[in-house]
């Protein structure tokens, strides 16, 4: 794709995150999607694509009231967002329409107005997995890591260090649902959930949306926000089962869409000053630092226990606290995208200071598919 | 262990031979007749070649502890902790097991120790392949 030649110009969370029974599936898209609109400067009737994943497209159009040229529905679980943003910006790119709409909503913990999983079922699942008693997320995603922790020495207390470093970051948080310090000691003696994951090293389970609006660059300096240029752009699948990936110790996934990315925006590692991994369990960053080749194999353990990735650190990793501590409503991709947008605008509640570039990745389904985009406020090539 | 309640493959017209074997005490895995690879979950070409030369194999039953959790969660027909586990099958593939005739804690689980397949009767059409460690 065409470097910043598309750039995000409306963006925000639902008005409340969290626990909200007072709003079902749809309504929390609806109450993004007017937030981001609103925040943009833009009318809903300027919108004329909209893409949303693990909801039916058609029906958040039509609840907008929006007849549009370009729908895009793809569903691949908590990263599906990221794929969105590369699909329309394509799109754009080749004019099938000019403002996008994408929105995300899940009542996640009051399961109102919601249909069934938010990830389409696997035929081979059922057969060769389901019997053996895999039910949520926490009995599939966690599986790999012991073999990850037997091949690299990763400590348990070190796996910790990652809950530890995220609910710090939390604390700078105002809307995050999780902001008391926690220490390794905490992580190990919460609630047993999956040996070797203990109940803080597991994602939150809760209710919220957001919405984002993309449009061409040259369009954007008329509206009413700073615009965040779209550099650079990956996607990539690997396994619909957590039984059939390739290297418990590395996702082919993230590999894939962390250097597509890398090569679409033309830059460096060093060149990231702010770093988004989606963080469904705590190993998730780990891998996702060792996949998109920000330490070496088996480094990225040590790598955050060391403080790299906390304030003040060189690589400021999941700084709204993450899925972990900030909010997780079963597809988070929206909430890591929503992190990257803010740090580039300067407007997070932990700012980056003079941050250009950010990164946000994410992963779909139990390492089943990843996106990544590169994100900047700097315009031009 | 209760059986009752637990979710049961449906055999599709690619993975019949798969649950056929299980039935009659057999493992079966597939091969590609041109490269030689042994594949799984069950296709009617190698996902490698893209040859649909194959053969269907009956595997050696061994294999070693590759990964796994215990699971603290409530399932339907599992009693809490049970493991979910990986067995690296000899002829290469892995596939998603429970490990049976074992404690199930992190010091009768150890990694990479060897398993040997046990199969487990549900009902006339199903029978699991269950993993257990080898020589018991």
């Amino acid at each position: 794709m065409k470097r910043n030649s598309v750039a995000i110009v409306g963006a925000s969370e639902t008005t409340e995150l969290g626990k909200v029974p007072t709003m079902s599936q749809v309504q929390l898209h609806a109450d993004a999607a007017l937030n981001a609109i609103a925040d943009a400067g833009l009318k809903l009737s300027d919108i004329d694509g909209v893409a949303t994943g693990g909801h039916n497209a058609v029906e958040i159009a039509h609840y907008l009231g929006i007849v549009p040229k370009w729908l895009d529905g793809t569903s691949v679980g908590g990263c599906s967002f990221m794929l969105l943003v590369r699909h329309a910006a394509a799109a754009i790119n080749e004019g099938l329409c000019e403002t996008v709409l994408i929105t995300h909503g899940e009542s996640g913990r009051s399961n109102l107005g919601r249909h069934g999983s938010s990830i389409f079922p696997s035929l081979f699942q059922q057969q060769f997995e389901r019997p053996f008693g895999v039910t949520r997320p926490p009995t599939m995603f966690t599986i790999p890591v012991l073999r990850y922790m037997k091949d690299y020495g990763l400590s348990e207390d070190t796996l910790a260090m990652v809950s530890v470093v995220q609910r710090e970051w939390a604390s700078k948080n105002p809307r995050a649902s999780f902001r008391d310090p926690i220490t390794v000691d905490d992580v190990l003696n919460s609630k047993m959930i999956c040996y070797p994951f203990r109940l803080l090293m597991c994602c939150l389970v809760t209710d919220g949306g957001g919405a984002l609006i993309l449009t061409k660059s040259e369009r954007a300096k008329d509206l009413a926000q700073k615009p965040v240029y779209i550099r650079g752009t990956g996607e990539s699948g690997e396994t619909p089962m957590i039984s059939q990936m390739g290297d418990f110790t590395s996702s082919a996934a993230f590999k894939v869409a962390g250097s597509s990315a890398f090569e679409s925006a033309g830059i460096k590692h060093s060149d990231v000053d702010h770093l988004m991994i989606y963080d469904a369990f705590a190993h998730l960053p780990i891998y996702g630092l060792e996949d998109l080749g920000f330490v070496g194999r088996g480094e990225a353990g040590s790598f955050i226990a060391e403080g790299n990735t906390r304030m003040g650190g060189s690589l400021p990793l999941n700084t709204n606290g993450g899925g972990l501590s900030y909010m997780h409503s079963g597809m988070y991709g929206m909430y890591a995208l929503q992190e990257g947008v803010r740090q580039m605008r300067g407007t997070a509640p932990a700012q980056i200071p003079n941050a250009e570039i950010s990164m946000v990745h994410g992963v779909g389904g139990m390492f089943s598919a990843s996106g990544n985009i590169v994100l900047t406020n700097v315009a031009g090539d | 262990m209760s059986e009752s309640e637990r979710e049961l493959p449906k055999p599709t017209p690619e993975t019949q031979h798969f649950w056929d074997g299980t039935r009659q005490g057999e493992l079966r895995l597939q091969r590609c007749k041109k490269t030689g690879e042994v594949y799984f979950p069950p296709r009617h070409f190698c996902p490698s070649s893209g040859s649909t030369d194959i053969e269907i194999i009956k595997a050696s039953g061994r294999g070693t502890l590759h990964s796994y959790i215990i699971s603290h969660l409530p399932a339907p027909g599992f009693t809490p902790p049970y493991a979910i586990a990986i067995v690296k099958l000899e002829e290469g593939p892995k596939m998603m097991c429970n490990i049976v005739e074992c404690e199930q804690t992190p010091e009768a689980l150890v990694l990479d120790m060897p398993l040997e397949v046990s199969f487990e009767k549900v009902n006339d059409e199903i029978t699991l392949p269950q993993f257990k460690p080898a020589g018991k």
